[in-house]
C-alpha cells in the first residue's frame, strides 16, 4: 500500500485541482497561479540537475525555455491557427487535443538539441567559463529570434490560443491547467527516476570530481550530454507550455532577467534536492503574487528575505536533502521504488 | 516536537491560502472599480508612475465632486492598482486577478505593447473591457471587441514624419538609425523607410543602420551614416538612446537636423541630451508647452501636484481612463450583476464615435482604434517642446 499512497494522492491532487477549477471554486487568477507555479517547478528542478546535481553553473536556462517556447506555438499555430505563413490551418481545431502534447514534444526536442550549445563545450571547460557559455546561448537564442522577421521578431509572436480553445472545442475543462499538471509531474518523476538511477549516480559523481569519476568508469561526456540536454529539453517543455498559457511569445520575455529567477529557486531551494527545488518554485510564485500589492517595495523585500536566508541558511531551504530526508516519519506514509 | 512544528507549518500555509483565496472579496453597490494594470517596477517605472498619478488626479477630481454621476445617482470610483512588472506572464496575471478577485468594470493599460497583447487577450476572453493607453502595436486590439486604445498606430506615425520631414528640411534623401530588438523601434522605421521611398524614390534611404536594446557607442552606425550624406537622420528611438545617439553623431561631424517619435517625449530627454537636441523635432501625442484649454488645466495642475511636466503617458492615461468612464455614464444605469455591467459598458465605449480628450480628438470606426492627429515639436532652447505643426489622418 505505501508504495502507491503517493501516485494515488498526486493523481487524486490533479482530479481535485481540475474539478474545482471546472466548477468554478478557483477563479482564473488562481488557476494562472497555479499554472505558472507548475512552469516554475518544471524550469527549477530541470535546472537544478545542471546547478545542483552536477554542480555546473549554467544562467541561460531562459534560452532553451525559449526555444521550446518558440518552436511548440509555431508547431500549434501552423496546424490550427490562421497565419500569415501557410494562411490557413492544416489541421481541424477537434485534433487540438492529440497533436498538442506532440508539439510541446517537438519544443522539448528542438530545446534539447539546443542544449549541445552548452553540452559540447563542458566537455572541456567548466566552472565560470562555462557560465559565460551558457549566458552566451541566452543571448544568441534571443537575437536569432529578434531577427527571425517571420515569427515576428522582437514584435513577438501569438495565435496559440486557437490550439486551447480547439481543446476545450471538445470538450470543455481546463485543459492547460491539466497538461501542466502533468507536465510538473512528468519532470519530477523523470528527474527523480534519472538521478536515482545507476547511470544517474554519474551527475552528482561529476559534482565531486571529475577525475576521480572518469576513473570509477563514469563516461563523463556522455553524462554531461545527457544531463545538458535533459535540462535544457524540460526547460523547453516548460516554454512551450508557458507560450499556450499566455496565448503569447515575445523573445524578451526568456531573457537573462528570467534566467536569474530560475537561479534564485534552485539556490533558495538548495543544491541537489527535487523536492528543495519544488518547494521553493511553490514559495516564490506565490511570493511574488501576494507581494504585488507592495509594488516597488516588492524588490527590497525579496531580495532581503534571499539575503537573510543565505546568511542563516546558505545550503537553502532543503540543503541537499529530500523531504523524506527531513522528516523521516513521513516515510511511514510514502516510498518510492 | 517535530510532530509539532509540520502542524503549525501546515496551519500557517492553511491560514495563507486561505487568505489569499479571500482577497478582494466583497464589493459595495455605490462604488464603481476601475483596474489599472501598470508598469509600476521593472524597466519602465516612470511610465506606470506617470500613469497613476494621472489616474489618481482624476479620481480625486470626480470623488471631490460626490462621484460620477451615472442615470442620476452618484457612484464612487475605486481605482485599483496593479503592479505587472514590465512583464507578459505578470501582465496577464494583474489582469486575471483584477478581472476574478477585485471585479473590476474595466481595465486600464498595460502601456507597453509586450504586456498589452497578452493582457489584452486575456482580457477578451474573459470578457472584461480594457483600454491600453500608449500602446502602439496592431495586435493589441485586432480580433478583440473588448480592447479599445487610446494612441494612434505606427502606420499613421511612420508617414507623419516622412511628410513633415520632406517639407520641413526640403529633404530628399534619409538615414534611419533604430534597435533592432525593440518592436516598437523597428516597426517604425520599417515603415518610414517603405513610405519615403515612396515619395522619393527607391534608394533615397541612404542607409538603414540598427542597433541592440542595450548599446551606448554608436559610432560604427553613425559614421556610416554620416559618410551616405544624408539630409537628416530619422531616429525612433527611446530618449536614453536618442540622447546618446545625437551627441555622437555630433562628435562625428554631422551637423544636419533629426527627425524623432513619440519615444523622446520623456521629460528625461533634457537632462541627458543638453544642448545637442535643442532644435530638433519629432512627432508624438500631445505639446505640453503652448497647449491651451483643457489640456493646459490637466499640464499645469499635474506639474504643481506632482513637480514635473507630464509626459505623453500621463496624458494618455487621463484620456483612456475618461474615455472609460464616459462609457460607464452613457451606459445609463449600473447592473448589479458584474458580468452584465462589463458587457453594457463594452457596448458604450463601442459606440462612442468620437471623443475630446486632452491629447486631441478621437475618432472610433467600429474598431479599438483611434483616428487622432499626431503633434510635431520642436525642442526649444529653453528644453521646451513646443508646438510645430498638427498631422491629421485623411
Amino acid at each position: 500500500m505505501q508504495k502507491h499512497t503517493f501516485t494515488i494522492s498526486l493523481f487524486a491532487g490533479i482530479f481535485v485541482l481540475t474539478a474545482l477549477a471546472q466548477f468554478g471554486v478557483i477563479n482564473q487568477y488562481l488557476q494562472s497561479v497555479i499554472m505558472l507555479m507548475g512552469v516554475n517547478i518544471i524550469l527549477s528542478t530541470s535546472l537544478n540537475l545542471v546547478n545542483g546535481y552536477m554542480g555546473e553553473f549554467s544562467c541561460g536556462h531562459g534560452g532553451f525555455m525559449c526555444v521550446g517556447a518558440y518552436v511548440s506555438s509555431v508547431v500549434t499555430v501552423l496546424l490550427f491557427s490562421k497565419n500569415h505563413i501557410l494562411g490557413a490551418p492544416l489541421l481541424p481545431p477537434s485534433l487540438a487535443l492529440f497533436a498538442f502534447p506532440l508539439a510541446l514534444f517537438a519544443g522539448a526536442a528542438v530545446a534539447a538539441v539546443a542544449g549541445l550549445v552548452v553540452a559540447i563545450p563542458s566537455f572541456k571547460t567548466r566552472g565560470d567559463y562555462l557560465a559565460i557559455i551558457t549566458l552566451a546561448a541566452n543571448y544568441i537564442v534571443i537575437s536569432a529570434i529578434d531577427n527571425m522577421e517571420i515569427i515576428g521578431g522582437p514584435r513577438g509572436f501569438m495565435g496559440m490560443n486557437a490550439t486551447v480553445h480547439g481543446m476545450e472545442g471538445l470538450l470543455d475543462i481546463p485543459w492547460m491547467l491539466l497538461w501542466v499538471l502533468f507536465g510538473t509531474v512528468f519532470t519530477v518523476w523523470l528527474l527523480r527516476r534519472f538521478v536515482t538511477s545507476t547511470l544517474g549516480k554519474g551527475v552528482p559523481a561529476i559534482a565531486q570530481d571529475e577525475i576521480a569519476a572518469e576513473i570509477m568508469s563514469v563516461d563523463t561526456n556522455r553524462m554531461k550530454l545527457i544531463a545538458f540536454m535533459l535540462s535544457s529539453g524540460l526547460a523547453g517543455l516548460a516554454g512551450g507550455l508557458f507560450a499556450h498559457i499566455l496565448g503569447y511569445v515575445n523573445p524578451h520575455s526568456f531573457d537573462i532577467m528570467k534566467s536569474t529567477e530560475v537561479m534564485v529557486m534552485v539556490y533558495l531551494g538548495g543544491m541537489g534536492s527535487l523536492s528543495g527545488a519544488t518547494l521553493s518554485a511553490v514559495l516564490f510564485t506565490v511570493l511574488l503574487e501576494v507581494l504585488r500589492p507592495l509594488e516597488i517595495w516588492k524588490w527590497v523585500v525579496i531580495p532581503l528575505l534571499l539575503i537573510l536566508l543565505m546568511q542563516f541558511r546558505p545550503e537553502g531551504i532543503m540543503g541537499n536533502k529530500e523531504l523524506s530526508d527531513l522528516f523521516p516519519k513521513l516515510k511511514k506514509y510514502y516510498s518510492f521504488k | 516536537m517535530k510532530a509539532m512544528t509540520i502542524k503549525v507549518l501546515v496551519a500557517v500555509l492553511a491560514l495563507a491560502l486561505g487568505a489569499f483565496a479571500l482577497m478582494g472579496c466583497g464589493t459595495d453597490s455605490n462604488v464603481i472599480k476601475i483596474g489599472f494594470n501598470l508598469e509600476l517596477t521593472g524597466d519602465i517605472p516612470k511610465v506606470g508612475e506617470a500613469s497613476k498619478f494621472a489616474a489618481e488626479m482624476l479620481k480625486e477630481d470626480i470623488n471631490s465632486k460626490g462621484g460620477l454621476d451615472v442615470g442620476g445617482k452618484k457612484y464612487k470610483l475605486e481605482f485599483v492598482y496593479q503592479d505587472n512588472e514590465a512583464k507578459a506572464d505578470s501582465a496577464v496575471n494583474a489582469a486575471l486577478k483584477l478581472i476574478t478577485q477585485d471585479n473590476v468594470v474595466a481595465i486600464i493599460g498595460p502601456n507597453s505593447s509586450k504586456q498589452a497583447i497578452p493582457a489584452g487577450g486575456a482580457c477578451n476572453d474573459n470578457q472584461t473591457p480594457m483600454v491600453s493607453p500608449w500602446s502602439t502595436n496592431p495586435d493589441t486590439t485586432k480580433d478583440r471587441p473588448w480592447v479599445f486604445r487610446a494612441a494612434f498606430l505606427d502606420p499613421f506615425q511612420g508617414p507623419v514624419a516622412a511628410n513633415f520631414a520632406a517639407k520641413q528640411f526640403g529633404a530628399k534623401t534619409a538615414a534611419v538609425l533604430f534597435d533592432i530588438a525593440n518592436d516598437y523601434s523597428k516597426g517604425l522605421a520599417e515603415i518610414f523607410k517603405v513610405e519615403w521611398e515612396k515619395k522619393s524614390g527607391a534608394g533615397t534611404v541612404v542607409a538603414f543602420e540598427s542597433h541592440g536594446t542595450k548599446d551606448q557607442d554608436f559610432s560604427a552606425q553613425l559614421t556610416k551614416i554620416v559618410a551616405a550624406k544624408p539630409d537628416f537622420i530619422f531616429v525612433p528611438d527611446n530618449y536614453n538612446q536618442v540622447a546618446l545617439i545625437i551627441k555622437q553623431a555630433h562628435d562625428l561631424g554631422y551637423k544636419g537636423p533629426f527627425m524623432g517619435s513619440d519615444a523622446w517625449g520623456s521629460a528625461e530627454l533634457m537632462t541627458l541630451c543638453g544642448k545637442d537636441c535643442i532644435g530638433q523635432f519629432f512627432s508624438t501625442h500631445y505639446a505640453a508647452a503652448g497647449a491651451q484649454g483643457a489640456t493646459k488645466e490637466f499640464i499645469d495642475r499635474y506639474t504643481t501636484k506632482y513637480k514635473y511636466v507630464p509626459d505623453d503617458v500621463a496624458a494618455l492615461t487621463w484620456d483612456a481612463t475618461r474615455l472609460v468612464l464616459q462609457a460607464v455614464q452613457e451606459a445609463g444605469k449600473v447592473e448589479k450583476d458584474i458580468k452584465a455591467e462589463r458587457k453594457i459598458v463594452r457596448d458604450a465605449l463601442a459606440n462612442i464615435k468620437e471623443f475630446a480628450g486632452i491629447t486631441g480628438t478621437m475618432k472610433f470606426h467600429g474598431t479599438g482604434d483611434p483616428d487622432k492627429c499626431a503633434v510635431v515639436v520642436q525642442i526649444s532652447p529653453e528644453g521646451k517642446f513646443e508646438f510645430k505643426e498638427s498631422v491629421c489622418p485623411q
